[in-house]
Formats: C-alpha cells, sequence, structure tokens
C-alpha cells in the first residue's frame, strides 16, 4: 500500500535553536531583556518599522514604538485602525493577578495554557506570556479600559474554559472592542504626536526582502488604486488569522491569509497551520445564502448548561416540553470535573458527536440537525433573569436578533464553528520568523498555543506581543541599524512591485465566468469537509486533489470587474481568495502528515477506546516549520519542506490531557 | 419575498451619483440586510455589472465597518447596526432606498462608502488617556465606584460607525464626541487632562465640518449601541468648566 502522504512533501532540516536564553525558566525573560542590544533615543527616529494590521498585537505595538520614538508605518485594510477584527472578541481577557487568591499564579497560567494546548506550545513562550500577563491589565485600566466591577471599586474576575480558577477579566461581552479601543486611542495619541504614520483602507500584497532581510512592503492604496513602496528597516506583521479559508467562520468578511502567505512565499515558515480551532457555541447555520457565523461567547458556559435529547424522537420537539430525564447533558456526564466548561476542541467534538448520533436538533442541514441546546432555565432559577442578564444580556439579544428566538423563553442551539488558528508564521522566542527583520505577531504567529488556544487568551497574547515582547526584542535587530537605503532601481524591489502589478493585472484581464465568493464558498466547503472537526488520511488526500483543482480553475475562469484605479471590492477578495486557495493545501498536507490527534487536530485514526484525542509524543512533539518551494508562479505551489522543531519539556511533564 | 431595491450608485468621489432600482426575487427572512446584497452583487457579477461597493467587515455589530440610511432611517428600522438588521422585518413587496451616510465630513469614496476618517482624527485631538507602555501603576490602586464604572463603559459602547451624524439635519457628531468625553472623564484615570480634553476634541469636530447640536435625539435614537444623549449634557458640562478654568 502507498502512503498518501508520499511525494507532498519533503523533509529538511531540523530547527535546533530558538533562541531563548539558558536557564531557570522564570529567568529567562529578565536575561533576554537584559541580552537583547538597545537602540539610543536619538537614534530611533532614524529607524523605520512598518506593521501591518491594527488589531490588539498590531494597535499596541505601534503605540508603543511609537512612544520609545521609533518611526512607525501602520497599515490596514479597513476604514479605521479601531475596526481591526480583535474588536470582536466578548469574553475575556486572562492574566495570573490571583485577585481571587483561589490558587493561581504565573506558573499555573503557564501549566493551564500548555496542557490547555494539548502539549504542542513551546514552553519559553508559554511562561513568557504568563509572566507579561499581570502587567496587561495595569496597562489597559490605566488606559481607561471599563473592565468590570465589583461594588467596591475593584476588578471582577470569571472563570473560563480549561481552568479551574477565576482569572479572566472582562467587560461585559465586549472585552476585545474595550481593550481593542483602548489600544487604537494609545496609537492614535502618536499619530498627533508623529511618531506613527497611518495608512487606512492600504492592503499589504507582498514582502520586500533585500539581501536576505525583510526591508519594506508593497501595498495597494484601496481607494486609489495605486501600488505603493513603503521602505522599513523591519517588517512586523499582526494581520491576525487564517480562519476564512473555511468561508464560513466567525472571522470578519475581511480578514485574510494575504500578508502572511506572502511573506511565506518569500521565506518565511509557516507553522503547524492544521491547528485551527472550532469553537464550541456559534449560532448554528441557517442556509446557502450565509456569509458568515456568529460567535456567543463562550462565558455563556459559565451558567448555561449544553444538552440534547436522549432520545432521537426528541429532537423535533418543543425542547421545554422534553422533561428533565429525557434530557442528556453530555459534557457533565463525561467530565464531570470540568462539564460545561471542558476545553474548546472538547466541547466541539462531543457537539459533533451526538449530531452525528442523530440527537442534534434545529433545522436539518445536509443530512443531520446541526444544533445542541445550551440551556438557560437552571440559572434562571438560581440567581434569577435579572442577573442572568446583567452578564450576558447584549449576547442575548444578538441571537435573538440573528435567529428569531428568544433565549430567554427557548434554549439556544449552538452549533461548533471555525474561530481561530493557533497555526501561523513560524517564529522564534524573539518573535521573528525565519526572514530577518520580519517579526510576527499575535495570532500571525503561531507561537503560543500549541494545538488549541483556551478561551480569553488570545487577547492576552495579542496585547503580551504589542505592549511588552515585541518592543523589547525587535531593539535587538534594529540595533545594527540603519540599514542601507533601497529605492525603486533596487532589483528586489523591482520584482515585487513587477509581481503585484501582474497578479491585479490578470485578475482584471481574465475575464471568466464565475465570482470570486464562489471560488471561495467551494474552497471552504472543501476545507469544512475533508479538514474540519475530524480528518481522515483518506478525506485529507481528496481534498488536497481538490482545491488544485479549483485552484487551476480560479487562475483561469474567475470573473473580476472593474478596474484597478477604484474601489474595487472583487479585486480586493480575488487577491485574499487566491492566497486562501494555496493555503487551504498546505493545511491539507500539514494535517495528513500529522498522524496524531491533539487539540484542534482530531484524527479518526487516533482515538482512545472512548473516543478521545490520541498524541503520539514519541513521533510527533514538534513543531511542523513548512518551508514554501516552487517556481513563485502565481497559483503554483512546490511540494513543501518540513523542518521540525522538536518541542522539549523541561519543566512540565507530557501526559494524556484528561478533564474528567 | 420579492423586493425593489432603490440604490445610490457613485462611481467615485467626484462623480455624479444616482439612485438605481434593482429588483430582487426570493429573499429569505433569515437573511441579514448584507448577505441581501451579497444576493444581488453576486448576480450583478453574472450579468457583468460592477458589484455595489459597501463596507462592513465583522457582521456581528461591533466593528461599525457598516452603516447604511435604509429608507431615510440610519441602519434602517431596527436598533441595530446593518449588518445586524434582518429582512424578517421587511414584507414581500417593499421599496427599499438605500443610501450611503448623508454628511459633508463624510464624503461618498464609493457607491454606499463614505470615508470616516474625521472621526479617526477627533480622537487624535485627545480621544486617550496618555500612559506610555509600561508607566501603568498596579491595576487595583485606583478604586472606581460602580456608578462612574457603568457610565463609562455605557459611553464605551460606542463603535463609532456615524450613524449619530448620519441621522442629525445638523451632521453633528455630539454624541460621537460625548460618548468619548464621558467614557474618560468618569474613570479616575482620565481626570488630569479632562478639561484640555473636552476642549481640543470640540475644536476638531468643528474644524472637520461638523454642525452644532440642537437637542433633537436623532442621534441617540440612531444609535445601535444606545448611546444616551445625556453624554452631550456631559460634554456641555465639562466644556463649560474647561472654560471657567481659562481652557
Amino acid at each position: 500500500m502507498t502512503d498518501l502522504i508520499d511525494g507532498l512533501y519533503s523533509l529538511g532540516d531540523p530547527i535546533q535553536d530558538t533562541k531563548a536564553p539558558a536557564g531557570p525558566i522564570d529567568k529567562k525573560w529578565t536575561q533576554r531583556k537584559f541580552e537583547a542590544k538597545l537602540v539610543n533615543p536619538t537614534n530611533r527616529r532614524k529607524l523605520t518599522v512598518i506593521i501591518v494590521g491594527t488589531g490588539l498585537a498590531g494597535a499596541s505595538a505601534g503605540a508603543t514604538l511609537g512612544e520609545a520614538g521609533y518611526r512607525v508605518k501602520s497599515f490596514c485594510f479597513q476604514d479605521s485602525p479601531r475596526r481591526a477584527h480583535s474588536i470582536a472578541a466578548q469574553g475575556g481577557i486572562n492574566a495570573a493577578k490571583n485577585y481571587k487568591e483561589d490558587g493561581d499564579s504565573t506558573y499555573r497560567l503557564f501549566y493551564d495554557t500548555v496542557k490547555g494546548g494539548d502539549y504542542r506550545a513551546r514552553e519559553t513562550n508559554v511562561y513568557r506570556l504568563a509572566e507579561v500577563s499581570a502587567s496587561i491589565i495595569d496597562q489597559c485600566v490605566a488606559q481607561g479600559v471599563p473592565f468590570a466591577r465589583e461594588y467596591g471599586g475593584l476588578l471582577d474576575n470569571r472563570s473560563f474554559g480549561g481552568v479551574q480558577v477565576s482569572r479572566t477579566f472582562y467587560a461585559r461581552g465586549q472585552t476585545g472592542q474595550q481593550l481593542l479601543i483602548g489600544a487604537y486611542q494609545a496609537l492614535e495619541r502618536q499619530i498627533a504626536a508623529g511618531t506613527v504614520e497611518m495608512f487606512s483602507r492600504h492592503e499589504m500584497l507582498e514582502l520586500v526582502v533585500v539581501d536576505g532581510k525583510a526591508r519594506g512592503i508593497i501595498a495597494r492604496d484601496l481607494v486609489t488604486g495605486e501600488i505603493q513602496t513603503h521602505y522599513a528597516d523591519a517588517v512586523v506583521l499582526a494581520s491576525g488569522g487564517y480562519g476564512n479559508v473555511f468561508y464560513l467562520s466567525t472571522n470578519a468578511m475581511g480578514s485574510n491569509v494575504t500578508a502572511t502567505w506572502r511573506a511565506h512565499r518569500k521565506g518565511a515558515y509557516f507553522g503547524n497551520p492544521c491547528y485551527t480551532q472550532i469553537h464550541p457555541t456559534c449560532i448554528p447555520v441557517a442556509g446557502e445564502h450565509q456569509s458568515k457565523l456568529t460567535l456567543m461567547s463562550e462565558s455563556l458556559r459559565n451558567d448555561g448548561r449544553i444538552w440534547v435529547p436522549k432520545k432521537v424522537e426528541d429532537c423535533e420537539k418543543n425542547p421545554n416540553d422534553i422533561p428533565e430525564e429525557d434530557r442528556d447533558y453530555y459534557l457533565e456526564r463525561i467530565y464531570p470535573a470540568f462539564g460545561n466548561l471542558v476545553p474548546r476542541d472538547i466541547a466541539s467534538r462531543q457537539a459533533k458527536n451526538v449530531c452525528d448520533e442523530g440527537r442534534g436538533v434545529g433545522p436539518v442541514v445536509g443530512d443531520k440537525r446541526r444544533g445542541v441546546y445550551l440551556d438557560f432555565s437552571e440559572a434562571f432559577g438560581r440567581i434569577g433573569k435579572e442577573a442572568v442578564a446583567a452578564k450576558y444580556d447584549n449576547l442575548f439579544e444578538m441571537y435573538k436578533r440573528i435567529t428569531g428566538d428568544d433565549p430567554y423563553e427557548v434554549p439556544m442551539r449552538i452549533y461548533p464553528a471555525v474561530h481561530y488558528t493557533m497555526g501561523g508564521l513560524w517564529v522564534d522566542y524573539d518573535l521573528q520568523s525565519t526572514i530577518p527583520g520580519l517579526f510576527v505577531t499575535g495570532e500571525a504567529n503561531f507561537s503560543d498555543h500549541g494545538a488549541n488556544r483556551l478561551g480569553a487568551s488570545a487577547l492576552m497574547q495579542g496585547l503580551a506581543d504589542g505592549y511588552f515582547v515585541l518592543p523589547n526584542t525587535i531593539r535587538d535587530y534594529l540595533a545594527a541599524g540603519p540599514f542601507p537605503d533601497i529605492d525603486e532601481s533596487t532589483p528586489e524591489v523591482r520584482q515585487a512591485r513587477q509581481q503585484v502589478a501582474d497578479r491585479v493585472h490578470h485578475f482584471l484581464t481574465v475575464q471568466g465566468t464565475r465570482s470570486v465568493d464562489s471560488y471561495h464558498k467551494e474552497l471552504g466547503h472543501i476545507m469544512w469537509e475533508h479538514c474540519g472537526m475530524e480528518r481522515t488520511a483518506e478525506g485529507l488526500r481528496t481534498g488536497i486533489d481538490k482545491i488544485r483543482e479549483l485552484r487551476a480553475d480560479f487562475w483561469r475562469n474567475v470573473r473580476v470587474l472593474g478596474e484597478n484605479e477604484q474601489l474595487n471590492q472583487s479585486l480586493e477578495k480575488a487577491g485574499r481568495v487566491a492566497d486562501f486557495l494555496e493555503l487551504g493545501e498546505l493545511i491539507c498536507i500539514d494535517a495528513l502528515h500529522r498522524r496524531e490527534s491533539c487539540g484542534g487536530h482530531f484524527r479518526a485514526e487516533s482515538q482512545t477506546e472512548d473516543g478521545e484525542a490520541l498524541r503520539h509524543d514519541d513521533e510527533y512533539a514538534y513543531v511542523a516549520a513548512w518551508e514554501f518551494t516552487g517556481t513563485g508562479a502565481e497559483g503554483q505551489i512546490g511540494a513543501p519542506v518540513l523542518h521540525k522543531e522538536d518541542l522539549v519539556y523541561e519543566f512540565i511533564e507530557l501526559k494524556q490531557r484528561s478533564y474528567k | 419575498m420579492n423586493l425593489t431595491l432603490k440604490i445610490w450608485r457613485q462611481a467615485g468621489p467626484d462623480a455624479k451619483g444616482e439612485l438605481v432600482t434593482y429588483q430582487v426575487q426570493d429573499i429569505s427572512p433569515d437573511m441579514s440586510f448584507l448577505e441581501m446584497l451579497d444576493v444581488l452583487n453576486e448576480r450583478l457579477n453574472d450579468e457583468g455589472r460592477e458589484p455595489i461597493a459597501f463596507d462592513s467587515d465583522c457582521r456581528e455589530g461591533i466593528c461599525g465597518m457598516c452603516g447604511l440610511m435604509i429608507s431615510g432611517e440610519a441602519h434602517g428600522p431596527e436598533k441595530a447596526t446593518t449588518c445586524q438588521l434582518h429582512m424578517r422585518t421587511f414584507t414581500d413587496g417593499d421599496v427599499i432606498t438605500v443610501e450611503p451616510w448623508r454628511a459633508d465630513p463624510f464624503p461618498v469614496v464609493r457607491d454606499l462608502v463614505v470615508d470616516r476618517g474625521a472621526f479617526d482624527r477627533i480622537i487624535q485631538a485627545g480621544g486617550f488617556i496618555s500612559v506610555n507602555t509600561g508607566a501603568a501603576p498596579e491595576a487595583h490602586s485606583s478604586l472606581v465606584p460602580m456608578e462612574h464604572a457603568m457610565r463609562a463603559f455605557q459611553a464605551a459602547e460606542c463603535i463609532g460607525c456615524g450613524a449619530c451624524v448620519a441621522a442629525c439635519p445638523n451632521a453633528s457628531a455630539m454624541l460621537f464626541l460625548g460618548a468619548k468625553v464621558t467614557h474618560l472623564g468618569e474613570l479616575p484615570q482620565g481626570q488630569p487632562e479632562r478639561w484640555g480634553r473636552v476642549v481640543a476634541m470640540l475644536n476638531q469636530h468643528d474644524l472637520e465640518g461638523f454642525g452644532g447640536c440642537q437637542n433633537l435625539g436623532e442621534c441617540s435614537y440612531a444609535c445601535p449601541k444606545g448611546i444616551p444623549q445625556d453624554v452631550i449634557s456631559t460634554l456641555n458640562h465639562d466644556l463649560r468648566k474647561a472654560m471657567a478654568k481659562g481652557r
């Protein structure tokens, strides 16, 4: 029997050094900050840093580097930096403040994050994340972020999935919004101060690499169509995740992989692309017209109980008519210790399992009912409707608006949806990619969440990277600058510009028959079916073939109307979908090569007797960092080269995860 | 359901615009308003006609990117952003007019897309608390009484969509301005810059060409986040106090 993976990739040299300093884990960050070279304040203004993306990771980095006196150029495709998709994060942000005196500590946050990530994250980076978490809360409070408070005026906390302490700070169901507005205001302050130059409605379409170093970007002004070259001494990608490769996800419509994918094509390794998070509490798909899925914050699992009918014949009934004894609170039954607060990957997979058994509720989508109940009636009885409303009213309202059902009267229906991508560009301890001078922060990098991210940790990571980590590590690189001047006569610059211009020209002249959206939708179907919540070797192999076919057709047959020299949303989408069509293949190859289950990556061939994810630490305790190969021709990718970074667990013992 | 749409089309900032009529068929009540426009755009693309440009991003009512005048109402008949407006609000045979935000400080970029850069510049003028990264004291070193925390939060819910401006006959941005002044002014951290902030932000507001407030209340009525009109009272209060202090 030939192996289905044969010929799809080749093995390259392992990654030996992640640049973390030696020594005890709680001294490494202090050590690194001390060893990293300093840049004299008067020299900082001679150094330019480009930051792509203005979410938590980008806006915080922009503000902080601006305050330090560097020249920052900040880019976002939205009309204002305040709109980046971090804004949609609902539940909260973790920090090891131990304000509840419930046994929390930096070490416990570190431990929970490594365990939650199913032992596929890098210890050194995760420890640092936990270490700086408390400073984030201080910084945000000082900026005026209106976190929830207790009557005594102190900050309130709540608990989140996968942990047994209350360390989540929140601002009702709008924590991401409030944190982002804080970072945005700090960024705007620097724009006013002249240290940051803002380029809204601009999209990075290519990375400029000169003499092996990242030296700038090619961007398109989305209003005028002008193709611009921006030069810098270092480039930071804070451009978010790639969940939209699935078309339907909780990401914003514009969230895309283009910035990181173009950097990958220029030599930046892509880490663990198959680690995608399917969030358990989203509003189920209603029909073919659907353009996105909406998350219901995981915080709802603190008070809501998840169930499906025990009997298949009850699934069509009004849930209020189903007596208590005929309900299966399956998470509480299977995981008595954590109950409804198990990590996201587990909650999602169990929802899929009960629906596969035919016990799902709500409308039939495809061949099955795809939904489970999230029921608050017990909480209404325990703390009263008013108290529930104080915590979740905006979420209840949103649910009602979208579905037409009132969760105060009937239980919510939820189903898992693609939400977050743990994979991203590979970075070392300094958050530097394999291209010198190219740094990657937030969801765009791969570094902290392993194979599954815990709730309220994305906001923590974005702000940790942007406020505290990157500003300290990037100076070590910038200390060698300013780097020699380059301009449009530099061959690499000319070539990058030409590439962008050719691509735009191609899309506008191919004059095919199918819309960009129709390709995106079809790609999403392929990814969800073959590389979704459960993956098999055969399914992935089929998926790869289908993606290749679709990609070839896209380049021949897409229809983009209008011109370059105007706001042209089809043209913007065409570039993004083109890159998703390449990324999708890499995700499937990564998923196919990893013949184990871990976190959000569930291979049907690798499960325990009771259906839990079964890791194979002897074979797969490594980060898969993929190198792009190929001629560079659009739409064509070669067999990628796999570089393994072995995950060494010096401080935490590798265990099979248990939440029972 | 079947609907008649009259949609504002304008090729560019300096081009002449007009309302163009489109018919849409078989619209599901479960669709959002923007998904209905997606369906229309797919059809236009198939017919070789350029799709209608409109802004949207998160499509869950929080990023503030979307915003349309729907039959004369900012964000349409529901108290929600345009992306959260669902077609079950309409009935078969309805005629719906769709226009961009109408306000001089928000020039049209194309079709239904406007430039709201003026809001960013108002924030630049003073809509922040000056604290450099790393300089913050311990979070529990200042307490915030519940009533201040609640009011600050309520004002901080503003998503900067611009519906308040679009709804105001004077194209005033006082609700946007008042929300930020209230958010930061309610908190102990916001006190040191409180009086300078209100003056600087108001000056920028006027410079951008936004009009004055006549207390009509259209802004608060149109606001998808329910920012109360009394933030404008707070704004006026702070402004008087700032002037008394010689700002």
